[in-house]
Parts: structure tokens; sequence; C-alpha cells
């Protein structure tokens, strides 16, 4: 018993032994572990400490680019022709909402989404990647949006936003001039690669495309700012932490004068053509009219299909800048500045004349030249074939210069080439020479090609703005125009605002007795017994002036061009240049209006209307139709 | 009577664990509301009732209560097995009708009572069958819980069951024996296991491999202790916390939000407390006067600092992502209850010696 105790109790001993020795060894292998762990704290915290901080600031802090206000556009008198408004958007992500169409139905139920609004999404989702910002529906009420956030939750992927919206008060009224802005699309992203301001256009998704809002884009879009927000592990911002103000696009004040601008609009009532108005003096571009026009305000958040189509669709090509890219025969406008062409080059003399038969003819060739009046002008010199618009003067007067001549003479007007106006897309019109029609053709030049150049047609093209800038030209005595929208810009930070300069033209020499010559038949145009006699009258300013029709279909020899009887869209073109005062220009006009017949009877009294505007501030009265029952001699 | 039966040093280095642990709850649910604060001071209170009543009860009593809570656990484990819902994929509760409960935390007590008080009863000279029949006992519950799956669980109580078996006075040869074995073994287990298992271990070796699945706990504690730095950022301050960068933040990652906005110096503070608490309930495991006590308060002890490192460890990167609380801080009841039970029994051997000596 007592042995087996003290076994026991021995065993005992030996087992507390075991025992105290593991839990000794157990509390070394603890503090051991607990050094590891600490050697790894330090690690992490002391040695890396840096590296983790910064991956900590990386997931909290965001950089949000800030857009900047874009630059609003005025005419010269300060009148607003692109501005922004502040206003509520519902955008919708595609990516984040399963269904769109349906989620649309949806929202339909709780705010007005219209056909229309339908629509532009469909297009704009077409055209974009589905990650991207969508408007559903722009400009909404206050209490459509207390509405929607009612109803947040069961959208998901929809957000309300506050942005600032592009107006155009003008309507149509100078669209082509001022354009408009639209999103930004592939292209544009490419372009905004290339020029290297991808950063500055961080959160801007919307960007000039035509007119001043694009050739203008760099001045108006302004620097983007950047706001360093903190935001949580699901990206919503939390608070602000600091902010680079954005710098706001300049402001830009245009050439244009929109009360001339509407009142040159409203002249043309329903024809289709184009007008330009340029100060002689310094190049400004008083008014540019391409009518139909378009509603601008329509391409700022996506145009829907059905007005694109319309639009685009129009026989009437409303999108069309006629006053830039339409390319017409001058006509018999053209004669002015041949007949100084003639004097300059010593072809002609004013008292040289002619006895006019109603025809020309080059020697040894029976074909005849018609003169638009059938039994002939009688004793003609170069004055009156300006007055009256003798063709048979000027096919005999280009004759013998040659068309290399006319073309050297007519280069330096402009003719034949851009005029580099600021604003994109103009094209170039045509000014003929041997050499061109050799590299165009492969052709040699005939005679015949010339003497239908001297009444402004066969290959002679040119563009209202074009014709506008030569006319300006000749009515400053020769020095070269060339035209301009922007005026002046206005710093946004400073306010101030820096005029820029006329572009300095080069100078045509021409005798002042030969300009004056061709000036005084042009105010004789105006006067009774001139072509534009009904733009003169009345006025209590001299106007020089000049018609011209340029022809849409041409006519069978012997045929007799009757209007009445040509269909609308095949009737000539009515073409028309004046300047006044006369002595002293401050306007010269070139105008077009497609399908017009003749250009006193159509064209010249839109003239005196802008001229009445702008030299008398003189508003026109309520009108009958233009040019109804009346024609007139070309 | 409460003073009597508890142990002051031990108790009050609990507390203030505990204490520190609900300041750390208030920021982790983002420092404007006291629910989760509140829920967990009830839990606190339930736990520390258990306690007081586990100190109560004679280390004699807690020995006869061992096989009983033992074989229940075992018969509820087994239900679990063949009835048990099924929540994210694994088959861990047991609906009793009146409420679920997890089978496996019972066994966390009942494993290490059942092994010492197999030991208790052959304390007069063990023998290699002893050993076997010990791990026997402990394998079928580990076996059973791993099975569910809850590695992490069955790891733990394990290390619990091992614990009582290392400290019983297993030979060396056969632990370094056990140890070749179970390497080698290693293969094997990585067959058995399931994908996100062994996810777990692949993200533990590259945590950028998939930073936004697996390796996205690891990374975001990592980053929030390192930003934490030597004095951290503050109480309520903690980017990664605050901002809801570490998922998990008051439960299981609650040391990462504790390590970024107290730092090195908090860490060192917290890591003092443990080591006081684990020294004294190994001293009193060393002073016990049987052998069942001795083996259930260094068993109970041991377990306590296995979790507190096996949380550390993966918290910080160093050991594979398994779902175990950081003792005293993390939010949650079951884990403090269990954990605060056992120490209620660490704290009855060292206040019933005389009685058993007498």
């Amino acid at each position: 018993m007592s042995a087996t105790l003290g076994h026991a109790l021995r065993d005992q001993r030996r087992e507390i032994r075991t025992f105290q020795t593991r839990i000794l060894l157990s509390g070394l292998l603890i503090l051991f572990a607990f050094g590891l762990l600490v050697a790894r704290f330090t690690w992490l915290q002391v040695v890396q400490r840096e590296f983790y901080h910064t991956l900590a600031e990386q997931n909290r802090i965001s950089f949000v680019p800030v857009v900047p206000n874009r630059g609003i556009i005025t005419d010269r008198n300060g009148e607003i022709l692109a501005a922004n408004f502040s206003a509520y958007t519902l955008e919708i992500t595609p990516s984040r909402v399963s269904n769109v169409d349906s989620a649309i139905d949806e929202l339909a139920e709780v705010i007005e989404v219209s056909a229309r609004d339908r629509r532009r999404f469909r297009k704009l989702q077409e055209e974009s990647k589905n990650f991207e910002s969508l408007p559903i529906r722009t400009r909404l009420t206050e209490e459509e949006v207390a509405r929607f956030a009612v109803h947040r939750f069961r959208f998901p992927g929809f957000e309300i936003k506050a942005r600032l919206f592009r107006s155009y008060p003008q309507g149509e009224v100078a669209s082509h001039a001022i354009g408009y802005i639209g999103r930004i699309n592939d292209g544009d992203v490419k372009r905004i690669d290339a020029q290297g301001n991808a950063t500055n256009y961080k959160g801007t998704d919307h960007i000039g495309k035509l007119g001043i809002e694009g050739a203008y884009e760099r001045e108006l879009h302004g620097n983007t700012g950047s706001e360093q927000v903190e935001i949580d592990a699901g990206g919503r911002a939390i608070r602000s932490l600091s902010r680079n103000e954005p710098h706001s696009g300049n402001n830009l004040i245009v050439t244009l004068d929109m009360q001339l601008q509407r009142v040159a609009e409203a002249a043309f009532q329903d024809y289709r053509g184009a007008l330009v108005a340029i100060d002689p003096r310094n190049g400004d571009v008083l008014a540019l009219v391409s009518k139909p026009g378009f509603d601008p305000n329509l391409f700022v958040d996506g145009i829907d299909p059905v007005n694109w189509d319309a639009l685009n669709n129009s026989p009437d090509k409303p999108l069309n800048n006629r006053a830039l890219r339409g390319q017409y025969p001058p006509g018999s406008t053209i004669k002015p500045f041949l007949g100084l062409a003639a004097l300059e080059t010593k072809k002609r003399t004013p008292e040289f004349s002619i006895s006019d038969p109603g025809f020309f003819a080059l020697p040894g060739v029976t074909h005849r030249y018609r003169d638009h009046k059938a039994d002939g002008h009688g004793s003609v010199n170069l004055r009156k074939a300006i007055v009256v618009s003798c063709d048979t003067y000027f096919y005999g007067l280009a004759n013998d210069m040659g068309v290399d001549a006319i073309h050297r003479f007519m280069t330096p007007f402009g003719f034949g080439a851009k005029t580099g106006i600021d604003i994109e897309g103009e094209l170039g019109g045509l000014q003929p020479s041997s050499d061109w029609k050799w590299q165009r053709y492969k052709q040699k030049w005939y005679a015949g090609d010339t003497v239908s150049v001297g009444i402004g047609q066969g290959y002679w093209l040119v563009t209202p703005l074009q014709l506008a800038a030569a006319t300006a030209t000749l009515a400053n005595g020769g020095t070269v125009v060339h035209p301009r929208l922007l005026k002046a810009i206005q710093d946004s930070k400073t306010l101030e605002t820096r005029e820029l300069g006329a572009p300095v033209g080069e100078t045509i020499t021409l005798k002042p007795e030969n300009v004056q010559l061709v000036r005084e038949a042009m105010i004789e145009v105006t006067k009774p017994g001139g072509t534009a006699a009904r733009a003169g009258a009345g006025a209590p300013y001299v106007i020089a002036a000049k018609t011209g029709t340029a022809q849409v279909v041409g006519m069978k020899q012997g045929e007799k061009y009757d209007e009445k009887r040509v269909k609308e869209a095949h009737r000539d073109h009515a073409v028309f240049i004046a300047y006044a005062p006369a002595d002293n220009p401050t306007i010269a006009i070139a105008l077009l209006v497609e399908n017009g017949g003749h250009g006193g009877s159509t064209a010249a009294p839109i003239a005196r209307e802008v001229f009445d505007y702008h030299l008398l501030k003189k508003k026109p009265a309520v009108k009958q139709k233009l040019g109804d029952g009346e024609t007139s001699t070309d | 009577m409460f003073s009597r039966r508890i142990d002051g040093p031990l108790m009050a280095a609990l507390m203030l664990a505990i204490a520190l642990g609900l300041t750390v709850i208030y920021s982790a649910s983002g420092g404007q509301s006291m629910d989760r604060v509140g829920g967990q001071m009830r839990n606190v209170l339930v736990a520390v009732g258990a306690l007081w009543i586990a100190a109560n009860v004679p280390p004699q009593t807690l020995m006869r209560l061992a096989v009983p809570v033992y074989v229940v656990g075992m018969a509820l484990l087994i239900g679990v097995a063949l009835f048990g819902d099924v929540r994210n994929g694994a088959r861990r509760w047991l609906n009793l009708g009146f409420s679920s409960i997890q089978p496996s935390e019972i066994m966390k007590i009942a494993v290490p009572l059942v092994l010492a008080w197999y030991f208790h009863r052959h304390e007069e000279g063990l023998r290699m069958r002893d050993f076997a029949v010990a791990t026997i006992l402990l394998a079928l519950p580990v076996g059973l819980i791993a099975r569910q799956p809850d590695l992490g669980t069955a790891l733990l109580i394990f290390a619990s069951g091992f614990f009582v078996i290392f400290l019983a006075g297993l030979s060396w040869r056969l632990i370094i024996g056990m140890g070749t074995l179970g390497l080698a073994a290693l293969p094997f287990l990585w067959g058995a296991m399931h994908d996100y298992q062994r996810k777990r271990i692949l993200t533990l070796i590259d945590p950028n491999e998939d930073p936004q699945g697996a390796g996205y706990h690891i990374i975001q504690s990592t980053i929030a202790i390192g930003s934490g730095g030597m004095l951290g950022k503050g109480w309520l301050n903690g980017t990664q916390a605050q901002l809801d960068f570490l998922p998990e933040r008051s439960t299981d990652f609650i040391f990462a939000v504790f390590g970024e906005e107290f730092g090195l110096a908090g860490i060192a503070v917290l890591l003092i407390l443990y080591l006081l608490i684990i020294a004294r309930g190994l001293m009193i495991a060393a002073s016990a006067s049987t052998t069942f006590a001795r083996l259930v308060a260094g068993a109970v002890t041991l377990t306590f600092f296995t979790y507190a490192f096996v949380n550390m460890g993966m918290v910080t990167g160093i050991l594979p992502v398994v779902g175990v609380p950081l003792p005293l801080i993390s939010y949650g009841g079951t884990a403090l209850l269990s954990m605060l039970i056992g120490f209620g029994i660490v704290m009855s051997v060292s206040t019933h010696k005389q009685l058993v000596q007498s």
C-alpha cells in the first residue's frame, strides 16, 4: 500500500516536473512567437511605413476634374450668341443597368420622358461607350428632381447631375457663323489626344463642332481644374481635401452685328441663299447669312434622329453653309472687276466704245454669244457697259484680254482661293486659267471659254464670302480685305478685353481714276436706268452696286430664257454686290438668292434693307413677298 | 464571495483588454453609434457572468461534467453532419427549433476538459495506450468539424487538445515523429482541401495575385497596419477603417483597425496585456494541485495564446486567413463566452487549490 502510494507519489512528482518544464518551454515559445509578431509589426509600421502610407492615401484620395465654364460668345454690341445656364440632367450609365429600355419605361412613370428623349438617348447609346453617363432627360424642374429623388432606389445606374448647358438664344439666326457644341465623339477624342489635350478634357463631354464654337474651341474651353476628394471604398466622395480652381474659357466678341444679321435674314423671307456683309476698312464680317438656317440648340445634347434626318435630308440643305461653301458662277457681278482689269492692263480706255448688235461672235466663227437684250444696247463704252450690264461689251473685252491676264488680275482680289476667314469649312471657288484647264481636263483653253468668263459664267465659281471680300477690296480702292469673325477676346480671369488687330491687307496697285470710273458706273447702276435702280430709289446715301445672274441650267442656242416657264429649282440665281456709302464705304456686301431670278428684282431690295439698317438704323417695314410680278433687265 | 473565487490580476488584465476592445469596436463601427458597443457590452456581461459561475464551480465538479459535456457535444456534431443547416457553403449550424447553435463552440471547452479528465483518471503512470485513446478522443470532434468544413475551428480545437496531451507528458520522440508524419501528409491534405481553402493559402504567398478577390482582405489590412506607423493615426481617424476599405473590421479584422489607429505603440500595449494574461494563466497552471486542474488551466491559456497569435498573424499576412477572432477584442459573443468560461475554469483552479489539498 505504502509502496504503491510512494510509487504513485514519485510518479506524480515526475509528472509535475515534466508539466512544469513543458509550461516553461511553452512560455519561451510564446515569447518567441510574440517576438516574431513584433518583428512583423516593426517591418510593416516602421520600415515599410511610407510605402503603406502611400497606398492608404491612394486608396482614399481621388482626383476629380473640375470642368471650366465655357466662354460666352457675344456680338459686337454685347448681344449674347452663346451662353451657359445651369440645370439638372438625369443621366444613365448603361453598363450599370441590366435592362435599359424597361428601366426607362419605369422612369416614365415617375417623370415625363418624351419620345424625342428616347430617340435621342438611343442614338447617343449607339455612339457612346457603355460605361459613359448619358442624359435621358435634360433641364429637369425642381419638382421633377424631387420626384425622382423619392424613387431613386428603384433606379440604380441613374443619376441626377447639375450641369452647365450651352444655349443659343438666337435660335436659327446666324447659326452657321456661331456653330454649336456637341458631345465628344471618337474623332474628337483622337484629335484631342493628338494635340496633347487629353488631361484638359478630363470631365468635359462637349466640344465645339462648327462655326465660332469649333474654330475657337481652345479659347472657349478654358483650363480644367481638379479637386482632391476623399472617397470611401465604394468610390463615394466623402469630403473635399483641396481644390485647384478651373480657369473658365475666355469670352469671345465677334464682329457680327446681330441686329443687322436679323434684318438681313428677315429680308430673305423664304428664299434660300446667302449674304455676307463686310466692313471694307477692316474685314469685320458684319453679317453672315446662309438660309435656311438651323437651331443649334438641337445639337447640344445629341440631336434626335428625327430632327437629324429632317435637317440632313431636306432639299433646302439647311446644314450647308452657303456663304462659305456654296460655289456659284458670279455672273455679271464680275463686270466691274473685269472693267477695272481692262483699264489697268490698258486693253480698254474709258472712251473706247462698241456698237452692240445684241450678240458677239468670234472672228471666223458663226456661233453667236447673245446679249440679254436681243436688239443690243447701241453705242456702249465701259461705263455704260457696267450700268446696263452689256454682255456684248464684256465678251469682246474678255476675248481681247485673254483668260490668263484675267486670271492674273483677279487672283489678288481673292478669287479662286479661300479667303482665310477664321471658321472652318470654307471652299475656294474657282478662278479659271489655261494652266488650270490643262491640269484639270488635259484640254487646251479655247477662245470661246474666255468669252463666257467675260460675263462670269463658264468655269468661274465664287463663294458669297469670296465675292463679298473682293467687293470690299474694290470698295476701299485696292487694299485686300481678309474677312474675320472674331473681334476681341475677353480674358475670363482679368476681364480685360483684348481687341484683335484687323489683318493687314496687301495693296493692289490701281490707278485712282480707274477705280473712280468703275465706282461711278456702279453708282449709276442704282440710279434710274441702271439695273438696280430699285436698290437706290430714295436712298439718302449713295450706293455702288452691280447685279448678276448665275445660270442654273444652260440655254440652248437661240432659246429664250423665260423665268415664268422654268420650274423654280431651275430658275437662275440672283447675285448682287454693293457697297455704301459709295465715297467712303463702311459696308460691302455680296448676296445670292437661289432661284431668285434677276439680281435687280430679288437681291437688290435685300441689300437695300441691310444698308438702311446699317447706315440709318432703319428697320424695314413689314413687307410683301419680294420680286412678285416684277421683272428687271440684267 | 465575488473576490474569493476571482483571480484579481487575471481579471484585471482581462477587463482591461475587453475595455480596449470596446473602444476599438466603437471606432470600427463608424464612431457615431453606440449600437455595436452596446451589443458587445451585453455579450461581456453574459460572458463575465459565465466566468463567475465557472470560477465558482469546483474543479471536481467540472471533472464530473467533462464526459457528459463531451458526449452531448459529439452528439450535436453528428447531428450537424446529418441535419445541419448549410450557411455560406458550410454545414456548421444545428437548428434546435428555438435557436441555432454551432456545436463546435461547445467542443472548444469540452475537448480540453475531457482529455484532462482522461489523463487525470490515468495519472498513476501514463502509458502509450493512454495517449492513443486521448488522440482518438481528440480526433473524433476535430475530424467532424473539419468536414463541415470549418478548418479554422478544427485546427484550434486540435491545438487545445494537443496542448493537454503535450502538457500531460507525451514523449518528445512521439511529438517529433507525429510532426514528421504531419509534414509528409501535407500533400494529401492539400488534395483533400476545398478550393477556397487552397485559395487562402495561395493568397498568403502572393496576395496581389487576386487583389480584388481573395487577396483583398490581406492587402487592405496590411495597408491599414503599415500606414498606422509608430503612433497610429489616432482613434476614429484610421482612413482604411473609417472609409470602408477594411472588410470585417469589427470582427476578424479588428486588429487592423487597432494597428492603424494606435500604431506600434498601441499594439505593444495589447501584446503586454496578452502576455500578462498568459503569464498569469501559466503560473496558475504550474501551481495547480491536481493533474486535471493543471492540464485544463495550461491548455486554456495556451489556446488563448493560439487564438491571439493566429489572428494577428493572419491579419498581418503571415498566416492564412482562417476565421479566428482576436480574443477579448473582436465583436461577437460566442468566442468571448467560451474564452471567459475557460478563464473562469482557470480561476476556479487557482482558488480551489486549498480545498483539494485539505
